[in-house]
């Protein structure tokens, strides 16, 4: 499955630059594992020791946040949009 | 402000902070626009040598300074000696002697950010130091997500200061909210999502324009100035903290700062050392802080709000881990209350103490009410209630339950009946009121 991840500024250095990029995965989980293999390092910043995304960082689906659908289960499809956002305050 | 900003002038030394620092894991970066850890993606915050602020601060020095929230500027991350200084800050601290009767409490305030110049809320605090710090660092335009406030405020205060200005609302925002921003001719984008989902749109639009977005890229510096909120009250008290504080979660970050900023004042010898309880207020239906608090876990899980206190329906805020840890270690509480006690908290602070606030006010009243009535509150504590909103921004949520004015022909027999018609309605209100 080919689904566009949105690359957070602060991990574009893994990317040269990139603030998208394509990538084949059918799962969240294995879409961090493709990127892994694509953009080497990638995956130590994306998740924490235990290997679970970390807890300022947030994974949409289609604009969909991950902790409402499977959370890393969730299933991709061709043509999804990843959004890789971190935490934001607000008001 | 031109008498205020030449006393500040007059004040002016070299600035007391010099880095960011993550708070998870403690990597440091220079004092830039940037506001996650490039490690672990963990919050920045400034950092400052207190032993500057120690040597140049008393409580003589700030009691000089001007009426607003600069007097404590060596505690805030600005390094220009001409911040934008639009009155902001140093609102009336009340002390709410019918509500505190009402609610079996001695010694209760009411610190009232309904007030604050120049719109009324708690948010022009935090906008008036990002965009002092937004100048400093080159911006030309100014942007931020918004439930409303921050929406009002940045578009007033980059107004002032002859920034560009493009917010960022949730499209069903109430309308006071919506004009009291476009009264300043921002460029206004009305989001058909909720808060969460224009956050997260702004987090990609800030990383393609290169604007100071408030809450994103210059969030370290834009969040402490909600410190003015602690510094304030102890100042108000007579230098001395409370004993007891409650006031309205949304991110969590005003929570934190509030609490930073006591710390801050007894690290400097400003105040003496005392444990200040911590109690927030959610709404029930967006309470992910209060949920996590009863369930007595260490993590938020997010939710989709659905409450009429839209400037606090944050269902995935931020900071939500820091209010829980403090909230926990202080021995406060963390309690929702609906919609409909909402409404009563925002017409009890009105009927006792002529404060109208907005619907994040009525859910701070209610929690301290349902408090209160658990024996949560020590009646004998200083309590201090934040009200951080202004309720002519929210007059729908309350505008079916505060009744209607009595219509009447010029003339004195038609005010007698009415008068007494309206006694009577008084009488039977109050005859049916179980006491």
């Amino acid at each position: 499955m080919s689904v566009k991840v949105l690359i957070p500024t602060p991990l574009q250095k893994f990317t040269n630059e990139q603030a998208t990029i394509e990538c084949d995965a059918s799962s969240i989980a294995q879409l961090i594992e493709a990127l892994d293999s694509s953009c080497p390092g990638i995956k130590d910043r994306l998740c924490d020791d235990s290997g679970k995304p970390r807890r300022f960082l947030n994974f949409y689906v289609n604009s969909e946040d991950i902790r409402f659908l499977d959370n890393t289960e969730t299933v991709l499809s061709d043509g999804d949009e990843v959004s890789i956002v971190p935490a934001v305050a607000g008001g | 402000m031109t008498q205020a900003i030449e006393r500040l002038t007059n004040l002016s030394t070299a600035p007391a902070f010099n880095r960011l620092q993550c708070k998870e894991c403690g990597a440091e970066y220079e004092p830039v626009a940037k506001h996650v850890c490039e490690e672990c993606f963990g919050p920045l915050e400034v950092k400052y040598d207190y032993d500057v602020i120690r040597n140049t601060v008393t409580r003589e020095t700030i009691e000089a300074g001007p009426n607003s929230i600069w007097r404590y500027r060596q505690f805030l991350p600005v390094s220009s000696n001409d911040p934008i200084d639009v009155g902001t800050g140093m609102t009336p601290l009340v002390e709410a002697k019918r509500l505190a009767r009402r609610l079996g409490l001695k010694k209760l305030f009411i610190k009232n950010d309904a007030v604050n110049m120049p719109t009324l809320s708690f948010k022009d605090r935090v906008v008036s130091v990002a965009l002092t710090r937004a100048r400093e660092l080159g911006f030309s335009t100014v942007s931020c997500a918004s439930t409303g406030n921050l929406a009002n405020s940045t578009a007033a205060i980059a107004a002032h200061a002859g920034l560009d200005c493009c917010v960022f609302i949730p499209a069903d925002l109430e309308a006071g909210k919506v004009l009291g921003t476009l009264i300043y001719n921002p460029t206004l984008m009305a989001v058909k999502g909720n808060y969460d989902q224009v956050n997260r749109l702004c987090s990609e639009v800030a990383n393609t324009h290169g604007w100071g977005f408030v809450n994103i890229n210059l969030r370290p510096y834009y969040s402490e100035g909600s410190k003015t909120l602690g510094y304030e009250v102890a100042e108000q008290l007579g230098w001395q903290l409370p004993d007891h504080i409650v006031a309205p979660l949304a991110s969590g970050s005003l929570f934190t700062k509030i609490y930073k900023g006591f710390n801050e004042f007894v690290d400097c010898g400003l105040v003496e050392a005392k444990d200040v309880r911590f109690s927030g207020a959610q709404a029930e239906g967006c309470s992910p802080i209060s949920q996590a608090f009863k369930e007595d876990r260490d993590f938020i899980k997010p939710v989709k709000p659905s409450t009429i206190a839209k400037s606090i329906a944050i269902g995935n805020p931020a900071d939500g881990v820091y209010a829980l840890e403090i909230a926990k270690k202080t021995n406060g509480h963390i309690e929702d209350v609906t919609d409909a006690e909402i409404v009563e908290g925002m017409k009890l602070l009105a009927e006792t103490e002529g404060i109208f606030t907005e619907t994040a006010g009525g859910t701070t009243i209610a929690v301290l009410k349902k408090l209160a009535e658990a024996g949560k509150i020590n009646p004998d504590e200083t309590t201090v209630a934040y009200i951080t909103g202004n309720g002519l921004k929210t007059q729908e949520a309350v505008s079916s339950y505060v009744g209607e004015p009595l219509t009447i022909e010029p003339k004195l027999e038609a005010f007698e009946a009415a008068f007494e018609r309206a006694n009577t309605l008084n009488r039977l209100d109050w005859e049916q009121t179980t006491v």
